[in-house]
């Protein structure tokens, strides 16, 4: 069954001072309004020392669809999702979450927007000493309050199930694979039902057949909840399957952005090299 | 040669150079260029200590608080360093009989060895020993695992989830730090005293009834409940000193490590320093 989702329509004018070939044009960052993108990231840069790691990256992600962001290792998209997240700063640029600059943000209002996102980490960053249960009902233990206990562990174990982890409640992080363990974090990055989800490299280190399971399960679960998602990646078998757009970053930047079949298409250097060796 | 080693103990090298990393509250830049000077990096880390402190600080006071993790770090932190710290006590004690009775017994004084001994105990030892054996335990134990936490990306985990670190991690053990170490003083006075009597008794025929109404004799609350409480600050500074170190691990393994060893090193120190302090303040404020 083809679940992917069709491609959002470029609307805005070119505006980025970069040599960016921007297939998919940005929307206009908006004020706090509901036709505002639920990512609107503008003009991000980001430097660790001397190495500048972002250097003007624009992106805008709509409600319900899906960006993968690929790029050689180093280019900075887990940087990219930190940043969007808020656990680091950037140097110069906006981040615009549904509207809001989470820049300008008192650390309370920094939470109440991060409630509404789940976030899955490269490695999954299970809580290791707490059981694959305690570690999806605990976003619910510390925001759900009012939600009885027996409530909560009926909400974990819907969540557990949907990421096929069902039979697992007991089994600490560190008995379980990889794979597993992203399972789990997808679950707990889910337990708030979030607007916004970003994930970084679900796939990464797992074999074929677990990847396209991570893959199946991020499609239906896009589906079901109609989330915007940011998917970083080097995989971009999975980034064709999951993603409504694709973004590749080279040294900062953001070369190409567009569907896949647009980037196929590209006669840039760096791309048909990207895609090539893919 | 100071710059390094500072550096290394407190953490403050970075893997970028030109760069340290703090631990700043979340959307607070974590990177910032450093002033080389040893003085310069002394002041910067008490200066992010503070900050730290401050956040902590905030965190604990504002609903909502985290009792369970906070009995759970008592237990931690109290009932699991108990037996380390009463072995040492008993070991301090027997030290305290033998050289006592020693150096009183050539000054013709040997009647006052009960009362050197107890006030040797609960005056200095016993709160110094039992500040510098949790400061090991505890210190260690607690940087390792934040350190742990920190490199593993537990600690974004959480605070992606809008939960402050400072409340979950910090605060509680923090606070259990400070609520135990008087409890473990007295534990420690408790089995110093008792074994200075036992090492007293086997030499010389003496009834712990005898031992401490002789070695109380004129004493009075000042000599016991400030130096005992003293010990609160102690473990502030432990429970401080650790979380800090270990919340802002970087590297890894190597950096686990880092944390643990400065962590132990530099809480250390800073009980001994805060002792001098307070033994001052004692002697001012309660002659």
């Amino acid at each position: 069954m083809n679940m992917r989702k069709e491609a959002a329509d470029p609307t805005s004018p070119e505006t980025s001072m970069q040599t960016i070939d921007r297939i998919t044009m940005k929307n206009g960052v908006v004020g706090e309004d509901d036709n505002a993108p639920a990512i609107a990231v503008e003009d991000l840069q980001k430097s660790f020392g001397t190495q500048k790691v972002l250097n003007g990256v624009s992106l805008t992600v709509r409600r319900g669809e899906t960006l993968a962001v690929l790029g050689r290792s180093g280019t900075g998209k887990s940087v990219l999702l930190r940043l969007i997240v808020g656990l680091e700063k950037p140097d110069s640029g906006s981040v615009r979450l549904q509207g809001k600059e989470i820049a300008s943000l008192g650390l309370d209002q920094l939470a109440e927007i991060r409630m509404n996102m789940g976030f899955l980490f490269q490695h999954a960053a299970l809580y290791d000493s707490l059981t694959v249960e305690q570690n999806v009902a605990f976003p619910l233990e510390h925001h759900k309050r009012e939600m009885s206990k027996s409530e909560q562990a009926d909400r974990v174990r819907k969540l557990l199930a949907e990421v096929g982890m069902e039979g697992n409640l007991e089994k600490m992080p560190s008995d379980i694979s990889g794979g597993m363990q992203k399972r789990v974090g997808l679950a707990r990055a889910l337990a708030l039902e979030p607007a916004i989800l970003l994930l970084d490299e679900p796939t990464a280190g797992l074999d074929p057949i677990s990847s396209g399971e991570i893959d199946d399960l991020v499609l239906k679960l896009q589906a079901e909840h109609q989330m915007a998602s940011i998917v970083v990646t080097h995989d971009l078998h999975s980034a064709k399957t999951i993603a409504d757009r694709l973004a590749l970053l080279d040294q900062g930047n953001v070369v190409i952005e567009g569907s896949f079949e647009e980037l196929q298409k590209s006669d840039i250097a760096f791309v048909r090299e990207f895609l090539k060796h893919s | 040669m100071i710059d390094r080693e500072f550096s290394a103990l407190a953490g403050t090298d970075s893997p970028h150079p030109g760069e340290r990393i703090l631990l700043k509250p979340p959307g607070v830049d974590a990177r910032v260029d450093s002033s080389p000077g040893p003085i310069n990096k002394f002041l910067e880390w008490f200066g992010d200590l503070g900050i730290f402190f401050w956040q902590v600080v905030r965190a604990a006071v504002t609903p909502p608080f985290e009792f369970r993790e906070l009995f759970r770090q008592l237990d931690e932190v109290g009932s699991k360093s108990l037996p380390l710290v009463a072995l040492a006590g008993a070991a301090t004690g027997v030290v305290l009989s033998l050289e006592a009775r020693y150096s009183l017994t050539r000054f013709g004084a040997k009647s006052l060895l009960p009362a050197a001994i107890v006030f040797s105990v609960i005056h200095e030892t016993g709160p110094i020993i039992t500040g510098l054996v949790v400061s090991g335990r505890v210190g260690a134990g607690i940087g390792a695992e934040l350190a742990s936490m920190k490199v593993t990306e537990q600690i974004d985990a959480i605070e992606a989830s809008a939960v402050s670190p400072y409340r979950l991690l910090a605060a509680p053990r923090i606070l259990a730090c400070i609520l135990m170490l008087p409890l473990l003083t007295l534990a420690g006075d408790a089995s110093g005293l008792l074994m200075g009597w036992v090492a007293q008794a086997l030499v010389e025929p003496l009834s712990l009834h005898q031992f401490i109404n002789a070695g109380f004799k004129g004493a009075d609350f000042n000599d016991f409940l400030p130096p005992t409480f003293k010990t609160a600050v102690f473990g502030l500074i432990i429970g401080l000193v650790a979380c800090f170190q270990g919340m802002r691990t970087i590297g890894g393994a190597a950096g686990v490590g880092r944390a643990a060893t400065s962590s132990v090193v530099l809480s250390s120190l800073l009980v001994i320093l805060a002792d001098v302090v307070l033994v001052k303040l004692i002697l001012i404020f309660f002659p």
